[in-house]
């Protein structure tokens, strides 16, 4: 990834794994929605980036015209052998309507505000318990001690695997995380004790069920029909990927502004029911994932030449700091009261795990500043970013003052 | 003046919900519906509009 030449101009040659870029990428697209909405670059086989809200927004919602058959932007364009579309490889992130709204209507249910809300006390005794395992230290590193930790055991309580399992689950999450992308042949290898763990869970709750996710996936059905065991499967890994690194990003970004701004951290601690508009202001600033499109034919489009099978790079996070969108897009205002942030994307395909996604960071914060409510960054340099299309703070060593 | 979600916009981006749950709900979906007709009092006006101002489909309208 680090051995592409570094970028020159990012409005003809973009790279979203650039140094530069993954080290503080706001720049970079001021200039670019100033200069060139639709910025180009001949890399991974030939690519569009809009960096205004208008842009974002206008393809986000065209599918017409642009495909989620591959959202995760590879090196070189895709081959035939991707599945196509309209279901591709993990329903419904891979998929074009009209079988999109089949797969998304799902796995809503599962994931709409009522059930969701029911796993506050757990979510809130795993972050409290994960905190007491760092009592006692004075710098505690919030990325991979804490924020990392709360999202995999939330997903094992909701998939109803066995507590007792959890460093087993994790190795397993690891597996998944860094396999993901691999060739087809190198990851139905590397996911076989994966497999083999689900399988066994699934046969379990197959025997007895019981309220919970694995439960749910496997009563559900399609077009009248239960779901084979591989769409469960596979339903049950895009939840880990899509519920995951995003989750922890989003928690470290807010725990890495807190540090370095003692006022929004008094505030917090002080009026706790300024919470859920403080977080929706640290998803629309530290927005943590970009996704892809690819072109479905040649055409016109804002006013550039694209190829078929071109990739897109929808820049939620830089359309939330558009100022035709935001006043002050560029100031962090943590009791902004007009927030239409797309950090979960925009129209068909709006993440669906975002009731979740929103409980996790609020009770993941509050817990923390309630243990905390004095913190600052140990070591600045020392905080290192996730590159790619999930950003986030991943190395962040937290000074806890006293 | 009255309040409604077009079911064909709203994607369940449950903002509104959350700022105003005495004017909308959700389903089992988690899509955004409207408390009972929708007729807003001068008490629930600025709360609607806060709602529409935060709905990033656009998917709430308010009429007269
Ligand atoms: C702060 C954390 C999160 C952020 C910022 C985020 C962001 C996004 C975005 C931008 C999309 C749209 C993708 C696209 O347009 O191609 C998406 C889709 C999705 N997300 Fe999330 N996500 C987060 C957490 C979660 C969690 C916790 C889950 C589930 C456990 C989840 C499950 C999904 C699923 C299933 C989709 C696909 C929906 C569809 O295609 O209809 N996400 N997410
Ligand atoms: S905020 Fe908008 S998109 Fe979200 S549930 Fe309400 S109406 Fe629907």
């Amino acid at each position: 990834m680090t051995d592409n030449p570094l970028v020159q101009d990012f409005a003809t040659d973009w790279d979203h794994s650039d140094p530069q870029w993954v080290a503080d990428p706001y720049p970079i697209w001021d200039d670019l929605r100033q200069r060139c909405p639709v910025a180009h670059t001949d890399r991974y086989g030939g690519g569009w980036f809009p960096s205004t809200h208008a842009g974002v927004a206008a393809i986000a919602k065209d599918t017409k015209n642009f495909t989620s058959r591959n959202v995760v932007i590879g090196n070189g364009r895709p081959t035939e052998l991707d599945l196509p579309a309209p279901i591709g490889v993990a329903p419904p992130i891979t998929s074009d309507p009209p079988f999109h709204a089949l797969a998304r209507k799902l796995i809503l249910p599962a994931f709409a505000p009522r059930p969701i809300n029911a796993l506050e006390p757990m979510i809130r005794e795993l972050c409290s318990s994960l905190l007491d395992g760092l009592s006692g230290e004075d710098i505690v590193n919030a990325g991979t001690k804490y924020a990392q930790y709360i999202p995999p055991g939330v997903i094992r309580g909701m998939l109803g695997f066995p507590e007792g399992d959890i460093e087993y689950f994790l190795e397993l999450v690891h597996i998944i995380m860094e396999g993901v992308d691999h060739p087809e042949e190198e990851r139905i290898i590397e996911f076989e004790p994966v497999e083999k763990y689900f399988v066994a869970q699934m046969e379990d709750h197959i025997d007895n069920p019981r309220d919970d996710l694995t439960s749910y996936l496997l009563k559900a059905e399609l077009d009248g029909q239960k779901l084979a065991m591989e769409h469960v499967f596979g339903t049950m890994v895009l939840i880990l990927v899509a519920g995951i690194d995003t989750t922890w990003s989003a928690i470290g970004a807010a725990i890495w502004h807190l540090a370095q701004n003692p006022d929004d951290l008094a505030r917090l601690v002080a009026e706790p029911d300024l919470m859920p508009v403080a977080i929706e202001e640290f998803l629309r600033f530290y927005a943590p994932v970009t996704m892809a499109r690819l072109v479905k034919h040649d055409m016109e489009y804002q006013g550039c030449p694209m190829k078929q099978d071109d990739w897109i790079l929808l820049g939620f996070p830089a359309a939330n700091r558009d100022p035709v969108a935001f006043k002050d897009a560029d100031t962090f205002i943590i009791d902004r009261a007009e927030n239409r942030h797309v950090a979960f994307g925009l129209g068909i395909h709006r993440c669906a795990g975002s009731n979740l996604a929103r409980l996790e960071m609020r009770v993941a914060l509050e817990e923390f500043i309630k243990r905390y409510p004095r913190f600052e960054l140990a070591d600045p340099p020392a905080v290192t970013w996730a590159p790619g299309q999930i950003r986030g703070p991943r190395n962040l060593p937290i000074r806890i003052l006293r | 003046m009255k309040v409604r979600i077009d079911p064909e916009i709203c994607q369940g981006q449950g903002r509104c919900f959350s700022i105003a749950p005495g004017i909308f709900d959700f389903d089992d979906l988690g899509n955004g519906v409207v408390i009972g007709d929708g007729t807003l009092t001068s008490d629930s006006i600025e709360q609607a509009r806060l709602a529409q101002l935060n709905c990033p489909e656009h998917a709430i309208f308010i009429e007269e």
